[in-house]
């Protein structure tokens, strides 16, 4: 299905949020989601089921002021 | 200095961002003696792994760690950032940014104060990164902040303290809550500044990261900073407009 992963259209197989995060390289990455600009706490990932047009949006550390 | 019931030791804190390389972030962290330091969230790749390069850098830099919601412009956003860099990072500590204007990355005061109940409600430690307004000061403390983070100037400016009165005016209206002057720095003289108006400590980045000697400037204002301190505890001199001769005058020869 069609989904958004950070800003850009993606194709994925998956149907859950955490089988997208394992198809889509991020297996074992340290991240944090978030779907449709609400957060989803890594526990929760296997439940998010995914639905065409889905935002996904996949945050790592990164510097800050 | 106790900061949401945590006891921190340098009244020095530091930003993560813009260093030419991660050894010089590092010496810099090191020779600042700086206590927490700041970081952020951003998208990753799918095979990028930048965000656990820099994850075991601020680890072995053995600090607090204070995440920020930087760049954010509106409460959904900044509330679902921290969410996010509580998970990452591990902390319930939040550097809450609401910008309202991009030209000044001036704070949204009404998107702040709503932005911090939620995150306040949900159990996070806010500190909210605010203006030298008493007015919006007591609505974030209303909403549970127990610390504040009034500018200096707007961020990466490096005009120092750019409105002496105001921030005198909150000091002295919320003088039992701990504030950190955050954004704005240039130099260690406008963070010796802040200190000796009793400030608890300040935050800056751009003027360690971008100067020619980051390492050398980190120092710098750690000095700056323990100075201004001490000036503080020590209650200064009143200024007087004319002179008075510093000198004994009495028992001084007659040579005329």
């Amino acid at each position: 299905m069609k989904i958004t992963l950070n800003g850009a259209p993606t194709d994925v197989k998956a149907e859950t949020l955490a089988a997208a995060l394992d198809e889509l390289g991020y297996a074992d990455a340290k991240v944090a989601t978030a779907l449709n600009e609400r957060f989803v706490p890594s526990a929760a990932r296997a439940d998010a089921v995914l639905s065409p047009g889905d935002r996904i949006e996949v945050v790592a550390p990164q510097q800050g002021g | 200095m106790r900061l949401y019931g945590t006891e921190i030791t340098s009244r020095l804190m530091l930003g993560t961002a813009q260093y030419p390389s991660p050894a010089v972030l590092a010496d810099a962290f090191q020779r600042s003696g700086a206590g927490i330091a700041t970081v952020s969230v951003r998208r990753e790749a799918g095979a990028e792994r930048a965000g656990a390069a820099f994850w075991s850098l601020v680890r072995e830099l053995g600090v607090t760690l204070l995440p920020n919601t930087a760049g954010c412009h509106s409460v959904k956003e900044a509330v679902t950032t921290a969410q996010m860099a509580r998970e990452l990072f591990d902390t319930a500590w939040i550097k809450l940014e609401v910008i309202g204007h991009a030209d000044t990355l001036q704070p949204d005061p009404f998107g702040l104060v709503e932005a911090a109940r939620i995150l306040t409600g949900e159990g996070f430690r806010v500190f909210p990164y605010t203006t030298e307004d008493v007015v919006l000061a007591d609505r974030l403390l209303d909403a549970g902040c127990e610390v504040l983070m009034p500018w200096g100037a707007p961020i990466g400016t490096g005009l120092g303290l750019t409105n002496i009165y105001g921030l005198r005016t909150l000091r002295a209206q919320f003088s039992d809550v701990p504030m950190v002057v955050d954004a704005g720095l240039g130099l260690p003289s406008h963070a010796a500044m802040a200190m000796e108006m009793g400030f608890d400590a300040v935050l800056l980045n751009t003027a360690v990261a971008k100067a020619g000697d980051p390492a050398a400037m980190a120092e710098g204002f750690a000095h700056a900073v323990q100075a201004g301190r001490l000036a503080w505890q020590a209650d200064p001199m009143e200024p007087r407009d004319m002179a008075a001769p510093s000198t004994p005058v009495i028992g001084r020869a007659f040579l005329e």
